[in-house]
């Protein structure tokens, strides 16, 4: 169960619309690292996730991610409202223009569609774990291109933003890697899996 | 400045400051969960949270349903949906 506020996570507010920029920055909505694959990727691996407090975990920054893809269409959206076809052709927007008008349509910056195959659940803790940890460095790594790209400081500030939270999680879910090695049998992480195996691990909860 | 004293885009800045430090504490404190000033720091920004909430509600309507209070105008339709940016 969620419930809705009706406000920003970290606010925004785009005064110079920019079709260039929202082209790539609608990366981290519907790209292959961006907010939509992590929000999915953790809060669908959280069912089979045996420790109730790494499960936890996961539910709460899959909750948060879900803040940041509203953040990013917001972006995306405050970037293109009010441009005629001819601006946003000018923009290069003009491919995106043609099936989507000015909505929102998860995408990566090349036009490949939000696709389910960019993350993964493995249903084993440690493998799933790991991947989470490369997937905050690949969106924070992300970020630091759109950084490299983008002046305007009023797009600049929250992407900045949802750059350190990448961060932030990056240390939580190593945290969380640490709580599930310690259910395990130090001496071999990988003889079984928590997730599936029957018995595997010390001290299961 | 008391919260009395905020105009609304002033008080909404002060929710999503006391809010962000309710997220971020939230998560270290699932992987930190005996950390006692931790828990001290989650109930401190969570009591300005929540009373930060009601007085915008009182205000200027709902940001959250809990805090909807509704008499005879369904106020939660009519709170500014926050992509469009603008003022606050």
């Amino acid at each position: 169960m969620w419930n809705y506020e009706r406000r920003l996570e970290y606010p925004i507010n785009i005064t110079r619309p920019n079709a260039k920029i929202a082209k790539i920055i609608m990366s981290q909505y519907g790209g292959p690292d961006g907010e939509i694959s992590a929000s999915l990727r953790y809060l669908s691996q959280r069912y089979s996730m045996p420790y109730r407090k790494v499960a936890g975990l996961l539910t709460d920054i899959g909750t948060e991610e879900l803040a940041h893809m509203e953040m990013v269409a917001t972006i995306v959206r405050q970037l293109t409202r009010g441009l005629s076809a001819e601006e946003l052709e000018a923009a290069g927007f003009a491919p995106y223009y043609v099936d989507h008008t000015a909505g929102i349509w998860p995408q990566a910056a090349g036009g490949i569609p939000f696709n389910a195959c960019e993350f993964q659940v493995k249903g084993d803790a440690i493998t799933d774990l790991v991947e989470d940890m490369a997937a905050e460095q690949k969106a924070r790594s992300t970020y630091d291109n759109i950084l490299r790209l983008v002046k305007d400081p009023e797009v600049c500030d929250p992407i900045r933003f949802l750059r350190q939270r990448e961060v932030v999680h990056f240390q939580r879910f190593g945290e969380g890697l640490r709580m599930v090695q310690d259910e395990l049998d130090s001496k071999n992480f990988y003889m079984c899996n928590p997730e599936f195996d029957p018995g595997c691990g010390r001290n299961q909860n | 400045m008391m919260m009395n004293q905020m105009n609304q885009a002033q008080l909404l800045h002060w929710i999503d400051m006391v809010s962000f430090a309710v997220v971020d504490i939230t998560e270290y404190l699932d992987t930190h969960p005996k950390d006692e000033e931790a828990i001290k720091y989650f109930n401190h920004y969570m009591d300005l949270r929540r009373s930060a909430l009601r007085a915008y509600a009182e205000k200027y309507g709902p940001l959250t349903i809990d805090s909807a209070n509704p008499e005879n105008y369904w106020s939660w339709s009519n709170v500014p949906l926050p992509w469009e940016g603008g003022s606050c």
